[in-house]
């Protein structure tokens, strides 16, 4: 199977030959991979060169020249290092993009942590109007990615090495039920869910997977919890916590508790393998199991 | 330089009367002293370029084939409000108003609120590289027409994001973009060799001219530069004179 990354340079190189209006802004990363697309238009493939800054910045001259500017690179460069640039260049000038992350929270550990961007989804968290989607299978970044397109408004695909065994009918807003059940919720985002169904195999609760976390599905998440006091867990393959505050927000008027797993904030300041930082932030099967069953325990004396 | 020496606006013109009428026009916002001195450093190079160069008007201001003027330094934006209204772009009532609550004009512009301004600004360093983007998408769409200017100032050019971009236009041969510089001295650490050397470094076309002279910027903003952008570095007196 191909990675989300090689889909979306296969998937994005179509695009350009179907959609006039499509520009694809490179900083040197994946460039490889685009050398047909850029071939093809090489004036709608631009490559700035190892230049973040100036990245985001023609991504938005060319949203305010008409055209659907998709940006990519590592998340911590398109996100974290010109995080001005985002917010300014896109949203203050009133204008739309694809941004198109790879690298995510853990996928390169040997790399160190320069390359690792869990935080990306909590930055953007503090802007308006960017819908995030995090796919959990290359079929699911390809689909995503073809909603993304033709539109006009602020969008982050967040791309990853980790993926679920199957991809899923995601249609770039809704949870999708996964698992029924009474003693709690628990949300998987995107490529967490495999690992998340294994942990709370035999558990009586309902798991829903989320691939488009903003706007989030409160709607699902309200479903879900039916009427009485509500348990929530949500597994996040980024920064803990990040959509905590999402999940407050859509019961804010019924009793409940959360609990949010995702990427430790301190710094492991360790190379190896995905499994081995999987593992040590507690999102492998067993990891997750065990802090899902602790907290939904606790729940039941209440 | 002082103000006395803005007399010859253009050929044979009665400059005076434009520039008394911008000056009145600049009077009706206030309480914005701190970027006074900013404001003004660029009137003759705004004059010269919303007058004679730029191919647009409050008629064409949505056109895909207008000229685009980029002001990411949008300190001191009365004298482009005051160009705005000269033009018909904005109303001269609601110049006073600069800077209010329920008024379309900040003390930095908001493309969103002001017909005309092609940028939200303030941050120093987004315009040149939103210019290159604008200047990439006219030509992946085939408007051969529409030039891109930007003005920055020459602290402004103290922001490496305005290096990235510098470096990438020359050799991209981004002959619509071209950047016309303020230089009133103010950068912390100057810019020893000159600020146009930079660009030529980068493959640009440039030149140096009397910021007051509206004679040797129209001139230095209407030669041709073919296959290379273009640098026009003005200079005024300088900030803490």
């Amino acid at each position: 199977m191909d990675t989300m990354r090689e889909r979306f340079i296969s998937s994005t190189t179509r695009l350009l030959d179907e959609d006039p209006r499509l520009a694809l802004v490179l900083a040197d990363i994946s460039a490889d991979g685009f050398r047909p697309a850029a071939r093809a238009h090489p004036s709608r493939v631009i490559n700035v060169g190892i230049r973040e800054q100036l990245m985001i910045g023609v991504g938005g001259g060319l949203a305010l020249t008409g055209l659907r500017p998709v940006v990519h690179t590592f998340a911590s460069f398109l996100v974290e290092r010109p995080f001005e640039q985002v917010k300014l260049d896109f949203g203050h000038q009133g204008v739309g993009g694809v941004l198109v992350s790879a690298g995510a929270s853990y996928d390169w550990p040997a790399g160190g942590f320069t390359h690792m961007a869990p935080g990306d989804v909590a930055l953007l968290d503090t802007l308006d109007g960017w819908t995030v989607h995090v796919p959990g299978h290359p079929d699911e970044a390809e689909a995503l990615l073809r909603r993304a397109t033709p539109g006009d408004d602020r969008v982050y695909v967040r791309l990853s090495l980790q993926s679920n065994e199957h991809g899923r009918p995601v249609d770039g807003a809704r949870f999708l039920p996964a698992r029924e059940g009474r003693d709690g919720v628990v949300v998987a985002v995107g490529p967490m869910l495999d690992h998340v169904l294994a942990a709370t195999e035999g558990m009586d609760v309902t798991v829903l997977y989320a691939t488009t976390v903003r706007p989030f599905d409160a709607s699902a998440v309200r479903r879900a919890i039916g009427h009485g006091p509500a348990d929530v867990v949500i597994v996040e393959p980024y920064l803990a916590g990040t959509s905590t505050a999402a999940v407050n927000e859509a019961l804010a008027d019924v009793p409940h508790r959360v609990l949010g797993l995702g990427v430790a904030r301190r710094e492991l300041r360790r190379y190896g393998r995905m499994e081995e930082h999987l593992a040590a932030h507690g999102l492998d099967p067993a990891g997750l199991r065990d802090r899902i069953a602790r907290f939904l325990g606790a729940g039941v004396s209440r | 330089m002082t103000s006395t020496r803005l007399t010859t606006i253009r050929d044979g013109a009665p400059g005076r009367r434009e520039l008394d009428r911008l000056t009145a026009l600049m009077a009706l916002m206030t309480g914005d002293e701190k970027h006074g001195p900013a404001a003004t450093s660029t009137l003759d190079a705004l004059w010269v370029l919303y007058d004679r160069v730029l191919r647009v008007s409050p008629e064409t201001a949505a056109s895909p084939e207008r000229d685009r003027f980029l002001l990411p330094k949008g300190h001191g934006p009365m004298a482009y409000y005051a160009v705005l209204a000269a033009k018909g772009f904005i109303d001269e009532e609601v110049l006073a108003g600069f800077g209010a609550y329920d008024s379309p004009l900040g003390h930095h512009p908001d493309r969103v609120l002001v017909p005309g301004v092609e940028i939200g600004s303030g941050s120093l360093g987004h315009g040149l590289p939103l210019a290159v983007g604008t200047a990439l998408g006219l030509r992946a769409q085939g408007l051969d027409t529409p030039r891109v200017w930007v003005l920055i100032g020459d602290a402004e050019l103290d922001e490496g994001s305005n290096h990235e971009a510098m470096a990438f236009a020359g050799p991209a041969g981004l002959d619509r973009l071209h950047t016309l510089v303020i230089d009133n001295g103010s950068a912390t650490h100057g810019w020893p060799g000159g600020i146009a050397s930079r660009f030529e470094a980068a493959g640009w076309s440039a030149a140096t001219v009397d910021g007051r002279d509206q004679q040797a910027l129209h001139s230095a903003f209407t030669a041709p530069h073919p296959g290379r952008p273009r640098a026009v570095v003005a200079r005024v007196e300088p900030k803490n004179a």
